[in-house]
């Protein structure tokens, strides 16, 4: 079992041929076993991507045409909030924003767009790595090999994280303990996004097939606070967790766009010892990831 | 990215928001012919500059008189100012904003922020205006009120009103606030800022609602669509390092420490800041390379890291997904042969093409004499805190 997405999702790139790694992370998706249908590019409507697959000028096409579910988004940042509404109308409803860059104002207005839909079509990102059931789909630019599917005596862990490369640390040290992963879900890194941590950890408290969370956060805003709060309330499976950022000057902007410490909230301090008091275990390091997760399924 | 204060104060007037008479100078007996020409008995001059403590530094003061306008000047534009936030070296004065000081009556604080808990943009107010609104935020809440903007219509007219009428205003320094906010609101979503903020607006003994300081920060990632904005910007309190690494599309932030670190990803690098200072060792810098590095970014990261003086030693950490572990690896071999490592390294590689940047590495141990390897983060922090040490 898994979340978001499993081997009869669908999915379209948006930006299919472009440079910004839509044609790059199509093949990598492909090659990974995804369901890879098709993709768009406006202009290019007609004609094959560089893998044989069906380009389509609009969303609306390349879903009469494939039946297509999920969509990954590689469109330039002037254009990406548009796509994101574009894939909404077009009845899409997994939509994963790779996209780093988008004006803030956009995306406020673009989440204002999706409201109108309630809860009919999701949004990971943007500026994530994207969502990745293990064996399955992969939609987003992680890399595959690191994960590993469930199987039988293995347990296996639903990891979410606003950090690309601390998810692939994460996966990697998970899968060095003999642990699987259900689902890894990148939320991405900008203020205004899609899904957020609570959204993502209720979603692993109700799959079957997810035996223990990790969750990745970083300094800036509040939602790790909000998860504590909701993993005490809600939460019956064992949950890990680390906050990158305690060494981050206030003020700096540190990559992420999101990832600023203002007006003393959002220090990595609160959140850990948020985490804490809600039962989960905390990494000092990042190194130790994966043996927290070992430590909180043995509580 | 930020403005100064006279270009705030210039932005904020087009859009019709009040300000008081004021001039920018760049020489004392520009700031004398200044003084006479605003007219006004008492005038406030202030250094333009990014960093703050500019009032305890000395470099805000007000003035009675077009030689006192010129001494203040002059003292501004040939001392270096020295504040909490420079550093010992402290920065040069260029402009100067010399401005009618006004009567206040009250201070009240307007302004407009990006609230990621609402995915909005929340307006704060408070009759407790001249202070931090985080200093009036912790000790008296009740005091602020906030009101997130709808996501296409901005701010109503009548939400406009109800915030004036919720600072205490009443009759027509109500309506004229109002409007203030509306014009505030509009330009906050036209110049796509991420913070708009006028503190103190004051009302004025005469009656009148003015903007005396404002802060404007705006979203990088929608400056491509803001030409004027980008002409505004202005580097010379920027370190020299970071504007060379942003010129080679790094995303390096220079800190105070003694260990640099190479990274790809935000979060992995933010993290392997935080486990060098978990291992008692300091960072000099936040370094993402980012996932579609090339070799000759690679190298110039090393070269950047390396010009800085106060490094010890650097700590190389790469997760391999979309950057491959064998182009670090040739970076860092073409860098030892370039420019050499004097300080110690140590390498942690895992992830996409992992062991041909191992047998790289191997094979060039005679051009990297400092190079060592470490098996996962913590010892890698562990072995270069002993070396720089």
């Amino acid at each position: 079992m898994s979340i978001l997405v499993d081997k009869n999702t669908r999915v379209i790139c948006q930006g299919i041929t472009g440079s910004g790694g839509g044609a790059f992370h199509t093949k990598g998706c492909l090659d990974y076993g995804t369901q890879m249908v098709g993709g768009t590019s406006p202009g290019k409507g007609g004609t094959k991507d560089a893998n044989g697959l069906p380009v389509f000028d609009t969303v609306e096409q390349a879903v009469h045409a494939t039946g297509a579910n999920a969509t990954m988004i590689f469109v330039p940042p002037p254009f990406a909030a548009d796509a994101i509404c574009e894939a909404a109308a077009a009845g899409i409803k997994l939509i994963v924003a790779i996209t780093e860059g988008i004006p803030v104002l956009d995306m406020v207005k673009a989440k204002n767009f999706l409201a109108g839909f309630g809860d009919s079509v999701t949004l990971v990102g943007p500026n994530c790595p994207g969502v990745i059931t293990p064996g399955q789909c992969k939609i987003g630019i992680m890399p595959g090999y690191i994960h590993q599917p469930p199987a039988p005596g293995k347990k296996s862990v639903g990891i979410v994280s606003r950090s690309g490369t601390l998810t692939y640390e994460a996966v990697w040290q998970t899968s060095q303990m003999g642990w699987a992963q259900s689902t890894c879900v990148g939320i991405g890194g900008d203020p205004v996004k899609g899904m957020d941590f609570v959204d993502v950890v209720a979603q692993f408290q109700n799959d079957p097939g997810t035996d223990a969370i990790i969750i990745i956060g970083e300094i800036g805003g509040t939602a790790e606070e909000a998860a504590a709060k909701f993993v005490q309330a809600h939460v019956t499976k064992p949950v890990a967790g680390f906050i990158a950022g305690r060494t981050a000057p206030p003020g700096k902007r540190m990559g992420h766009a999101g990832a600023i410490i203002s007006g003393g909230e959002g220090t990595a301090e609160s959140k850990i010892a948020a985490m804490r008091t809600a039962g989960i275990v905390v990494a000092d390091s990042p190194a130790d990831m994966g043996r927290a997760l070992v430590k909180a399924a043995q509580r | 990215m930020k403005i100064h204060e006279y270009q705030a104060r210039d932005l904020l007037s087009r859009a019709g928001i009040p300000v008081p008479p004021a001039a920018v100078v760049e020489t004392a007996a520009a700031a004398r012919d200044a003084f006479i020409k605003n007219g006004l008995p008492v005038q406030v001059i202030k250094a333009q500059v990014f960093a703050g403590g500019r009032g305890k530094a000395g470099f805000v003061r007000l003035v009675k008189s077009a030689d006192e306008a010129h001494s203040a000047a002059e003292f501004m534009l040939t001392h270096r100012m020295v504040s909490v936030q420079t550093g010992p070296e402290g920065i040069a004065v260029k402009k100067i904003l010399i401005a009618a000081a006004v009567d206040i009556a009250h201070e009240y604080y307007v302004g407009l922020v990006l609230d990621r808990a609402q995915s909005g943009v929340t307006l704060m107010a408070s009759a407790q205006g001249g202070v931090e609104i985080e200093t009036v935020a912790e000790k008296d809440p009740s005091a602020i009120i906030r009101h997130t903007l709808h996501p296409s219509m901005g701010l109503m007219p009548f939400a406009a009103r109800n915030v004036a009428l919720g600072m205490g205003l009443s009759g027509r320094t109500a309506s004229v606030t109002a409007d203030i906010l509306m014009k505030l609101s509009k330009f906050f979503v036209q110049y796509d800022c991420s913070i708009a903020e006028i503190n103190p607006l004051v009302l004025t003994k005469s009656g009148e609602i003015m903007a005396i300081d404002a802060k404007l920060n705006f979203d990088d990632n929608a400056m491509f669509r803001h030409p004027e904005l980008q002409a505004m910007r202005d580097d010379t309190e920027t370190d020299p390092l970071e504007i060379r690494a942003a010129a080679a599309n790094l995303n390096y932030i220079k800190l105070d420490g003694d260990i640099a670190c190479l990274v790809n990803g935000a979060g992995l690098a933010m993290s392997t800041m935080d486990v060098i200072g978990l291992h008692g060792g300091k960072p000099a810098n936040f370094l993402d390379v980012g996932g579609g590095v090339k070799k000759e970014g690679a190298i110039e990261a090393f070269r950047i890291l390396l010009s800085d003086k106060k490094v010890r030693g650097i700590l190389v950490n790469i997760f391999g997904g979309i950057a491959r572990c064998d182009l670090i690896a040739e970076a860092l071999i073409q860098a030892g042969k370039e420019v050499g490592f004097g300080v110690p390294v140590v390498v942690r590689l895992e992830g996409t093409n992992v062991e041909k940047a191992r047998e790289m590495l191997a094979a060039a141990r005679h051009d990297l004499p400092t190079l060592q390897s470490a098996t996962d983060l913590n010892d890698a922090a562990k072995k270069i805190v002993a070396a720089a040490a």
